[in-house]
């Protein structure tokens, strides 16, 4: 199962191991447009505070590692501000470590740092996030496997069709030819997107450099994954 | 690195991964649709992601999505156990002999293997109000006869109120996913 523009992953995509007893078999069944594209959940707002949004101090000291300011635009397909909704970000720390008991890398964990964030776009679909560049780390898919630098994201947007959960990459990590995550996105132009922008402008003097990371949710006159053209 | 007359394409997916959950499911109230005391009462829904080897998948995340009266919708968050499952209490569900629709909520499905999420539907055959209009359905009506059993919660023997609802990824019993 491929789409058409290879903009978006198959869902079976056998070098990324873990697709292979986890892909449906079955070809999807289409769904009629108007049965796709009811509300987002208000969800995550109530909860959401300063902290949330600055992943180096929620603990009380610094966590070690390069500071970052991760920020863009989130955006529909027809380009207009994706507002009030709600980023989830959670990421290795500077050590290619997770915060996660199933991870047993053996790279320090920092007690400084979690690697969760959350914050609401404002009313221009911008977000904006302080963390720290995670580090690279190893897994099993394959022989000397190693996962580029990443963060992962997670949005709603407006309705049940522009749910989006993604990985954003660092420019020229020498890792992307040979992740299967990355490369399941055949399109050139696609996985570039992933890669966030350094940003001068973003960049705070002595303190934190900046990188860009827009992102488009699709909206509810989106073409089905299966038949993009 | 995008260029002009590709900002609006939507963004690739990626894998949720096997690390959500110290940021995606840290909340268990999110196994509630319903906040303790809403009228009407409870359900409780046990939900169950085999993969294509029949083994539980234990690091899953379940959303439930159920639009209200009101065009808000409902929303549950649940990563699975050990056992590939997790328990969601949601409300009493009607059909509607209006448009057809039979009872049901949306489920989508993320884990490590899943380079997008998956999307299916949870019935319960036979509503709160006692109607069955499945037959009128126009999502079961697409999905072939033979697999539409797939859909179906099933009740829990002496546990009122309970429903099962498995998730096969692969196999002969595969759950039907829908394209959005």
């Amino acid at each position: 199962m491929t789409t058409k523009t290879g903009t978006q992953p198959p869902l079976l995509y056998p070098p990324y191991g873990s697709s292979i007893h986890r892909a449906p078999a079955q070809a999807l069944i289409r769904l009629p447009q108007n049965f796709s594209d009811f509300a987002a959940p208000v969800y995550g707002f109530r909860d959401v505070g300063g902290v949330d949004a600055d992943l180096t101090r929620q603990h009380p000291g610094e966590p070690l590692g390069e500071r970052i300011i991760v920020s863009g635009h989130v955006r529909d397909e027809d380009g207009r501000p994706v507002r009030n909704t709600l980023v989830e970000i959670w990421q290795a720390n500077a050590a290619g470590r997770y915060a996660h008991a199933v991870d047993t890398h053996p790279a320090p964990l920092d007690p400084n740092f979690t690697g969760a964030g959350r914050t609401i776009t404002d009313e221009e679909g911008r977000y904006q996030f302080v963390t720290i560049k995670p580090g690279a780390y190893p897994w099993r898919n394959h022989s000397n496997a190693w996962r580029p630098q990443h963060i992962h994201f997670s949005l709603f947007g407006t309705s049940f069709i522009s749910r989006l959960v993604t990985q954003m990459y660092f420019p020229g990590d020498p890792l992307f030819e040979f992740d299967p995550i990355f490369q399941s996105i055949r399109d050139a132009r696609a996985r570039e997107r992933m890669i966030a922008r350094f940003d001068l402008s973003l960049t705070q003097p002595e303190w934190a450099l900046g990188y860009r990371f827009d992102i488009v949710l699709r909206g509810s006159h989106s073409t089905p994954f299966e038949e993009r053209t | 690195m995008s260029s002009p007359g590709d900002e609006h394409i939507a963004t690739s997916s990626q894998t949720v991964g096997p690390y959500f959950s110290f940021g995606l499911t840290t909340n268990a109230a999110l196994g509630q649709l319903t906040p303790a005391g809403t009228p009407g009462g409870r359900l409780r829904l046990i939900v169950r992601i085999l993969d294509g080897q029949a083994a539980p998948v234990p690091d899953a995340m379940i959303e439930l999505w159920h639009p209200d009266h009101a065009g808000r919708s409902l929303f549950g968050r649940l990563g699975t156990d050990t056992t590939g499952t997790c328990v969601f209490e949601i409300p009493p569900l009607v059909s509607s002999r209006e448009s057809g629709d039979a009872a049901h909520l949306n489920l989508c499905l993320f884990m490590r293997g899943l380079l997008r999420h998956l999307y299916t539907r949870v019935y319960v055959p036979g509503d709160a109000a006692g109607n069955d209009v499945a037959v009128h359905d126009a999502i079961l009506a697409r999905v072939p006869q033979y697999r539409r059993q797939t859909l179906m919660a099933t009740p829990v023997p002496d546990s009122p109120g309970t429903w099962r609802f498995d998730v096969r990824l692969q196999g002969e019993h595969e759950t039907v996913f829908f394209d959005l």
